[in-house]
């Protein structure tokens, strides 16, 4: 399928949940100021990806697999997981999906086919293999879907990984989302495809697969470029690499702070580090929600007053999110020894 | 009924009968099942039973991918040091996510591994390194030391819910073994008795096993009565086997390949001094490697190792420490042994 024929339920849904990203990443990003202290360690966002990883999702069969890194708060808003569960988790509470064991790194939620994800640049593409492997031994039809950064791909377990799952022509599509950053490194810094003005799509020219590069801040495309690949995948042609490009429109992180510093979001790297205003506005202009809501209303799927009843339905879901989360009580101390052996 | 069959041959006839009870089970590993005429490829299909490259860290997180989606993978590693290149995987990923999800997955994986060579392997493929796995709570530890030991914890490893470090020592592999036929499981956290004895508590793992009662067989000339216990598993640990035997004997002499500092042994005396510090008639003694790296030429290697006569020299001093304190002041002597 391609996207010019999804119908307009699939594109108000797409929509929908890349509104809902957004919504619930400025809910976690302002808590750091409403309620300091309450997210604890280290939060990753994904506002600015959420074209990229819609539009990936949006190609899923039911039962497909998603392995993403540990900036992973938006991958599961989409599978279905309760949002509040995902919030209760970030705030450390007894009703978080992880029970308070994980945190914003590491959600995991295998009911809705999200084993989990790891806090360990790049080691989490070894583990959507891995996933890929179950799916070919079994014969079970899946394909997995493996997300990780710019950075990732200078780690030795991308390279291992991909040429092993080319080998074993393994059923994953490898997304690599390029935000420009690793970290508060800039690629020109530290990638040598991006130093040479090259895509670092090529990297898949390395293991004999296909290497494509799509601009990711545009839903539909990046749709149409996955749906390829996992086609591809699924009828046991073996593994792609998309390279979906976009702008991380929050910094890396929160800010690294000792307590009883409080933390939060500082500017995006671009402003704080690099004092490049230009480049900081000139990725906030490719902001891909307002870029897909003109779309979508140009081309009639939906009027602006349509537009703005979801975006308030989505508000309100949100905040209810943020008040059951602090509402939620903290796990008791003594639970700390559970899960350690199955 | 037994059979005897040599330590590898225990191992792979453990893994060959796992796989052929549960379809879930996978092999496979670097230089293995190249060719149609592979033993396992023939049994199981190139499905199941895979070759790749030398890639630790695909083939461990792969692994461990694979068994967070309900495979049961076995990895061949050959020497734990090639786990070093991939070590995230097997201390911070594999043991981890399980907790991290709250208890939401299992990850049923084993890391099947060669270690110890004393056979001119030099630095850096002789090494004993299980002291920091055995401290990474979600992760389990199995060391056989024979061959019926090697085939039923490599079937409880197999069908564990946690992901199993699988340690075979490489100067056992041609150990001969009675092992018992059909389904032969050992569980994990139950230490052996190997030899009982009365005067002295040894402990040791896989080759040191070996060289223990042989010390034991030289001890037993001298009227000296040791027991020697291997723990089989380093995680879980059966402290409580090890402090019962010391409660009997009052002596514990810890025998191992590793290095001082990194060695099990370390371990295992913390555990005594707290729990059977009472039962202790002389120090602790820990019969280790020397805090060298392991040298290739012949004198220097075995200069450097346990060997039967360090045992013999170990067993014999904490006897004697026992003796000089009980010397110097009869009445006190309880007192007196603790001091060393």
């Amino acid at each position: 399928m391609q996207a010019k024929d999804l119908g307009t339920d699939r594109l108000i849904w797409m929509y929908t949940q890349m509104v809902r990203i957004r919504e619930f990443e400025e809910r976690v990003k302002r808590t750091f100021v409403e309620h300091p202290g309450v997210i604890r360690g280290h939060a990753h966002l994904g506002d600015g990806a959420e074209a990229s990883i819609v539009g990936a999702l949006a190609t899923r069969k039911e039962n497909d697999v998603v392995m993403p890194s540990y900036r992973c708060h938006s991958y599961p808003i989409v599978l279905g997981t309760s949002p509040q569960s995902l919030m209760a988790e970030i705030y450390a509470r007894k009703d978080g999906i992880c029970k308070g064991f994980g945190g914003s790194m590491h959600l995991a939620d295998p009911t809705h086919h999200f084993p989990g994800t790891t806090g360990i640049v790049a080691q989490g593409i070894a583990h959507a293999a891995g996933a890929a492997l179950t799916a070919q031994v079994k014969n079970t039809g899946q394909v997995v879907y493996s997300f990780f950064g710019d950075g990732s791909t200078k780690q030795g377990a991308f390279y291992e990984t991909l040429n092993l799952a080319a080998v074993w022509k393994l059923p994953v599509v490898f997304i690599l989302e390029n935000n420009e950053y690793q970290a508060y490194t800039h690629i020109r810094l530290e990638d040598a495809n991006a130093i040479a003005g090259e895509p670092l799509s090529q990297k898949a020219k390395a293991f004999s697969i296909p290497g494509e590069t799509v601009d990711g801040t545009d839903v539909l495309r990046v749709y149409d470029e996955v749906s390829k690949a996992v086609d591809r995948a699924r009828a046991g042609q073996g593994p792609t690499l998309v390279e979906s490009k976009f702008y991380r429109l929050s910094p890396h992180g929160n800010a690294i702070t000792v307590p009883p510093v409080p933390t939060q979001f500082q500017e995006h790297e671009a402003i704080e580090v690099y004092g490049n205003k230009a480049e900081y506005a000139a990725g906030k202009a490719k902001d891909p929600i307002p870029k897909f809501r003109s779309h979508l209303i140009a081309n009639g799927t939906f009027a602006e007053v349509n537009a703005k009843q979801i975006e308030d339905a989505v508000r309100t879901e949100m905040d209810d999110v943020v008040k059951f989360a602090l509402a939620s009580p903290l796990p008791k101390p003594e639970d700390a020894v559970n899960y350690v052996y199955a | 009924m037994a059979r005897e069959m040599m330590f590898a041959e225990a191992i792979a006839t453990a893994i060959a009968e796992e796989m052929h009870r549960d379809p879930n089970v996978i092999f496979y590993g670097q230089n293995m099942a190249m060719t149609d005429r592979d033993s396992f490829v023939k049994k199981f299909g190139k499905s199941r039973v895979r070759i790749t490259p030398i890639s630790e860290t695909a083939e461990l997180g792969i692994a461990a991918g694979a068994a967070l989606t309900g495979l049961r993978p076995i990895v061949e590693l050959y020497m734990t040091e090639f786990m070093l290149v991939a070590f995230d995987q097997v201390i911070n990923e594999a043991p981890r996510l399980r907790y991290m999800s709250g208890g939401q997955v299992k990850v049923p994986v084993v890391f099947k591994a060669g270690f110890g060579f004393a056979a001119g392997w030099a630095g850096q493929h002789s090494n004993c390194i299980y002291h920091t796995m055995m401290g990474i709570p979600g992760l389990k530890v199995a060391i056989p030391s024979t061959s019926a030991d090697a085939k039923g914890l490599m079937v409880a490893a197999i069908r564990d819910d946690n992901p199993v470090v699988y340690l075979h020592h490489y100067m056992l592999t041609l150990e001969k073994g009675e092992v018992p036929e059909g389904e032969y499981v050992i569980p994990f956290g139950l230490a052996d008795v190997k030899r009982p004895g009365t005067d002295v508590t040894l402990v040791a793992t896989a080759w040191m096993v070996k060289k223990s009662l042989a010390a034991a067989e030289m001890l037993a000339k001298e009227g000296i009565s040791a027991e020697v216990i291997d723990p089989r598993t380093l995680a879980p640990l059966d402290v409580k086997t090890i402090v019962d035997s010391v409660k009997k004997t009052g002596r514990l002499v810890l025998v191992d390949q590793a290095p001082r500092h990194s060695s099990a042994a370390v371990v295992i005396a913390g555990e005594v001094a707290e729990q059977g510090f009472k039962y202790l008639k002389a120090p602790v003694k820990m019969v280790t490697a020397l805090d060298t790296s392991i040298p290739y030429s012949e004198p220097m290697e075995s200069y450097v190792l346990p060997s039967e006569e360090k045992i013999v020299h170990g067993v014999k001093s904490v006897l004697a420490m026992h003796v000089a304190a009980v010397y110097r002041n009869p009445k006190q002597q309880r007192s007196e042994s603790r001091r060393f």
